[in-house]
């Protein structure tokens, strides 16, 4: 029966959390576990629970049955139950069976694609993959694929991101969780199974494709079937886009909000199509600064009058940054003003640097250094206290303060500082305050508990 | 009525603070100090040479203890549960005594030999001297969960007693009378075995850096002690590279092995603060080595699963890669960064490396570069590793790999810049490379970034005589960074741009602990307190995997309880 086959499958299929899946949950027998419920014995002993169930002006012996519970309220149960779960409910009966099988419950997909020899996680079945292409395809509204580093996996999703062709899809993401791996599927197959989605769901509103090949042709044909409904686009680390590619979709998608993208298409251009007056405000855009070899990438410079333009135009906008940078390529940034808002460092980062933050990035809320030299960084960290209003979370790596320089920061930041994530051996000690001392002074100017972040001095 | 006691041996390998020891004695007319070796077991690939060298030595070291005392050491081949029965029967055995286990192994393990003593009419005595602390104690403060966080850890620490005082050593007098013959055969039967015994091949074995044995740790306290007392700053120690190198003065496998009492070198450490110092309150960072074990311990008793991610309740899942390519030329010393590789060559050629090495390593292997899985260098650790105690071991690997205890995982170490910060010069890598010797600091971490004619002058070429970097660094922490942001943000269900709120607020530091009075009451809750109105404020639920923490609150295997009238930490 085709119930009974359904299970098998789904049972096999890890959920999208895999972390709260038991194996023993997965291996229970429908037979042994579900099927009884239908039974008549215990059909009396859980009349109270069906009664629940039911509206309570109907509790008559035909309704007591669970296979005659009204299509909506099975509906309503199972929107809140998982995937497997669902799969094993409907193998109980007929009705819960064609429940089971309602456009609604079909909306939200995640295709999983790993490959055992490199992934901990297990995959979706491919009958079940089969099955969705071919009965609830058109359902499809939010899919999102997660692959793992092997090029097989990107390539299955690829073939699957081709077969949807009878579509409206509203949000897409392709999501590597290890090693980027649709970097390594041909360019042409990846673009022809992405225009697929392109051209068949003329209403995409959201696209996350980071780490892929994506390019300038495919984006056209993107912006020429969506450009009224698309309001995210992230793609960070697309290196076959060029700045024309983007600006094209920022010129003709005036709905765009939200926007992800490497710092090597950003523009004088680009910001200014972003703040045209046709344009929505922007919410958000994420730019990532990355330098692979040192000296390799020469870093243009933005003009302060297209950064002004932007903050004219979206006044909240959050623009966030982060920088994969060796020490001396930081030169281009931060010499003027810049609206950023969140600023993140993943490589070492200098003392002067550090300084023109305070100098010149008034919006900033969140900085987070991973590194910097050795040389106490007081000075710089009060002048971001004092010029940084708006910030309210910080977070230092392998980078020095003395106690007293941080003290005193903290005190002029005060209780709006809500994230204060600061590594232990950061602090200096010094004549005014050890580190014992340091975490009642800072509890005090913070209004709550604070301690450093430590490590096992194991 | 006669009393024959054995006293078996495990970790504890010393007679100074042995309480499970003294209770063999206390009246007995015979007792046997035997330890239970598998020869098996000794000899497989998850024993590093380096640690059952160091094994062994400690034993030898106790055999010689016990030769002083007219008594030796019977160390017998095989498994416990084999064994006993048949030691039980030839030596007419009334009494059983070991230290007690407070790792999950180990209590299984110790519950059955207990119930195999109680079929043979044996009475058991177990007492606790491998940690500081009773850890159950602990675990009830804190609303019967082990603490997640070691500030939370040391709140409740605070509010105990300070720990028991070390007993004395066992004396002459006290062996005397209860004298045991010795067999004419007892080397042949009971001797401690060599290392080609067990099958390593010990040709090419260099010298120990770290010798094993009770002696050879209390002659290191002494040293440790002088060298505070010298100083007399009693702060954390500036690392430099000196830092780095194995020091005379190290204490951690003494203690992983228990040829040092952790209470002795407590007690030993507070009296030189407080004659130093003359301040009557030692601060608790004091003991920061000792807390953390006690730390990892307390979070490891109940929970059988702590060394794997599946299944553990305290653990993030993150969907780590498989490599196993990768993974052999971490564990082998060839990444094509000399920092990482000198680290590890130290590791497997010594035995130890310094807690700061074992960030780097464990941070590059697992969310800062590889993105493997920290269940496999935690294996290699174990390996290799002389203080590698399972608690500590899986539970430092959790934490630095951010897999438990709400860590920050912004900060990864980098596998350039940050030994460079300890030791500009790089003389830790020449000592362990020989082959980079004679790179210019400047490119001594990173030599495939010097020109041709320079790694052709200092006699090394990168790609022929030294690996290329194995992985671009900027390229995979950018790419760990999100990665890790992916799994947080599932966990925290936090929506929002802040890098920094995409860790779960930590509940249990805003949770009161259990207050000793209350005790009896909240000790029934299967739940963990009901958050204060300061947690209800936060914005973010408690994530699901860290509810499921309170399951792990139950402990699986129950402690060998007083109820049988064996395990007394009283005393």
């Amino acid at each position: 029966m085709a119930a009974a086959t359904t299970v098998n499958y789904y049972t096999n299929y890890s959920g999208s959390r895999p972390c709260r899946m038991k194996r023993g949950r997965l291996n229970i027998k429908p037979d042994s576990e579900v099927l009884p419920i239908c039974d008549g014995a215990v059909k009396r002993r859980r009349s109270a629970a069906v009664g629940f169930l039911c509206s309570q002006s109907q509790q008559h012996d035909s309704v007591e049955d669970w296979g005659n519970l009204p299509h909506h309220v099975v509906l309503h149960i199972f929107q809140y139950l998982s995937l497997v779960d669902r799969a094993r409910a409907s193998s109980v009966c007929r009705p819960w069976n064609d429940v089971f099988h309602i456009p609604d419950l079909w909306r939200r997909f995640e295709f999983e694609l790993n490959q055992p020899a490199t992934s901990y996680l297990k995959s979706t079945h491919p009958d079940l993959i089969q099955q969705i292409i071919k009965r609830h395809a058109q359902h499809l509204q939010y899919v999102s694929f997660k692959v793992d580093s092997c090029t097989e996996s990107a390539e299955a999703a690829c073939d699957i991101l081709s077969q949807l062709v009878n579509c409206t899809i509203k949000t897409l993401g392709l999501i590597s969780t290890a090693r980027p791996s649709f970097m390594n599927v041909s360019q042409s197959h990846f673009v022809s199974a992405l225009t697929v989605v392109f051209v068949n769901s003329k209403s995409l509103s959201s696209i996350k494709i980071d780490d892929t090949p994506v390019d300038d042709p495919s984006l056209k044909v993107l912006v020429a079937n969506n450009s009224d409904t698309l309001k995210l686009l992230k793609m960070s680390s697309c290196p076959h886009v060029s700045p024309a590619g983007i600006l094209c979709v920022a010129d003709q998608c005036h709905g765009l909000r939200e926007l992800a993208l490497n710092y090597h298409l950003l523009s004088d251009e680009l910001l200014l199509a972003l703040s045209s007056e046709k344009h929505v405000h922007l919410e958000h855009l994420r730019i990532d600064v990355v330098s692979e070899n040192p000296g390799q990438t020469q870093f243009h410079t933005i003009k302060k009058s297209s950064w002004d333009a932007v903050v004219h135009h979206s006044p909240k906008v959050n623009i966030v940054m982060y920088f994969f940078l060796y020490e001396e390529e930081f030169d281009p940034f931060f010499c003027e003003q810049t609206p950023v808002t969140h600023l993140y460092f993943g490589r070492a980062v200098s003392k002067e640097m550090l300084g023109r933050i305070g100098l010149n990035c008034p919006r900033l809320v969140e900085l987070v250094v991973c590194a910097n030299g050795l040389e106490p960084l007081d000075e710089e960290l009060i002048r971001i206290a004092e010029r940084c209003k708006n910030l309210t979370a910080i977070g230092l790596g392998e980078c020095e303060v003395t106690c007293s320089g941080f003290i005193e920061f903290v005190k002029m930041c005060g209780s709006r500082l809500t994230q204060l994530s600061i590594m232990e051996e950061v602090l200096v000690p010094d004549n005014s305050y050890s580190l014992e001392q340091i975490h009642n002074e800072v509890s005090k100017y913070l209004g709550r508990m604070w301690f450093p972040d430590m490590m096992p001095t194991w | 009525m006669v009393v024959n006691s054995v006293h078996w041996f495990r970790k504890g390998l010393r007679l100074h603070d042995n309480p499970a020891l003294q209770e063999a004695l206390n009246g007995a007319d015979t007792v046997r100090c035997v330890y239970i070796l598998d020869p098996w077991f000794a000899g497989s690939a998850n024993v590093g040479i380096n640690r059952c060298r160091f094994l062994l030595e400690s034993l030898e070291d106790l055999d010689t203890s016990l030769r002083k005392l007219n008594s030796r050491l019977f160390v017998v081949r095989g498994q416990p549960a084999d064994v006993f029965p048949r030691l039980f029967k030839e030596w007419n055995v009334t009494r059983l005594t070991f230290e007690y286990d407070s790792e999950p192994y180990g209590k299984e393990r110790d519950a059955m030999i207990i119930k195999m003593a109680k079929e043979f009419g044996i009475e058991t005595v177990v007492r606790n001297s491998h940690t500081l602390y009773n850890l159950d104690k602990i675990i009830e403060l804190n609303n019967n969960s082990p603490p997640l966080t070691f500030k939370r850890f040391q709140a409740i620490v605070n509010r105990l007693e300070l720990p028991k005082k070390p007993l004395p050593t066992v004396t002459r007098q006290q062996m005397d009378s209860c004298w045991t013959d010795v067999l004419v055969n007892h080397d042949e039967r009971f001797g401690v075995p060599s290392l080609e015994e067990l099958g390593f091949k010990t040709q090419r074995l260099s010298p120990a850096v770290w010798k094993g044995g009770e002696m050879e740790a209390l002659d290191r306290l002494k040293k440790h002690l002088d060298r505070k007392a010298w100083v007399a700053n009693f702060e954390r120690p500036q690392i430099n590279v000196c830092s780095l190198i194995a020091s005379p003065t190290g204490l951690s496998p003494y203690l992983r092995f228990g040829c040092l009492s952790s209470r002795l070198f407590y007690y030993e450490l507070r009296d030189l603060y407080l004659k130093v110092r003359k301040h009557p309150n030692p601060p608790l960072s004091l003991f920061g080595q000792l807390l953390w074990r006690e730390f990892f311990y307390t979070a490891a008793t109940n929970n059988q699963n702590f060394d794997r991610m599946e299944g553990n309740p305290i653990c993030v899942q993150i969907p780590w890669d498989h490599d196993p390519e990768s993974l052999a030329k971490w564990a082998e010393g060839r990444t094509g960064f000399p920092w990482i590789d000198a680290i590890m060559t130290q590791l497997r050629q010594e035995g130890w490396i310094h807690p700061l090495a074992r960030h780097a390593v464990a941070c590059f292997l697992t969310r800062g570069d590889l993105w493997l899985s920290w269940e496999s260098g935690m294996r290699v650790f174990e390996e290799l590793l002389l203080d590698a105690d399972w608690s500590i071991n899986a539970g430092s690997w959790m934490w630095l790999s951010c897999s438990g205890f709400f860590q920050q995982f912004f900060h990864c170490y980098c596998p350039v810049g940050f030994g460079r910060r300890t030791d500009p010069s790089g003389e830790y890598i020449r000592r362990y490379i020989p082959k980079l010797k004679n790179y210019p600091n400047r490119y001594i971490y990173e030599p495939w970034n010097a020109p041709e004619t320079v790694q052709k002058a200092a006699d090394c070429v990168v790609g022929k005589d030294y690996p290329k970097p194995m992985i671009n660094h900027a390229e995979s922490s950018r790419l760990n960074i999100e990665r890790m942001k992916q799994v947080y943000q599932q966990l925290s269900r936090y929506k929002g741009l802040s890098l920094l709120a995409t860790v779960p607020t930590i509940q249990e530091e805003v949770e009161p602990p259990a207050m000793e009075d209350s005790g009896a009451h909240s000790s029934n809750d299967v739940c963990p307190a009901q958050p204060s109105r300061k947690a209800l404020l936060r914005k973010r639920e408690r994530p699901a995997e860290m509810q499921r923490a309170a399951a792990c609150t139950q402990p699986k295997v129950q402690r060998i309880s007083s109820a049988e009238g064996s395990a007394d930490d009283q005393q």
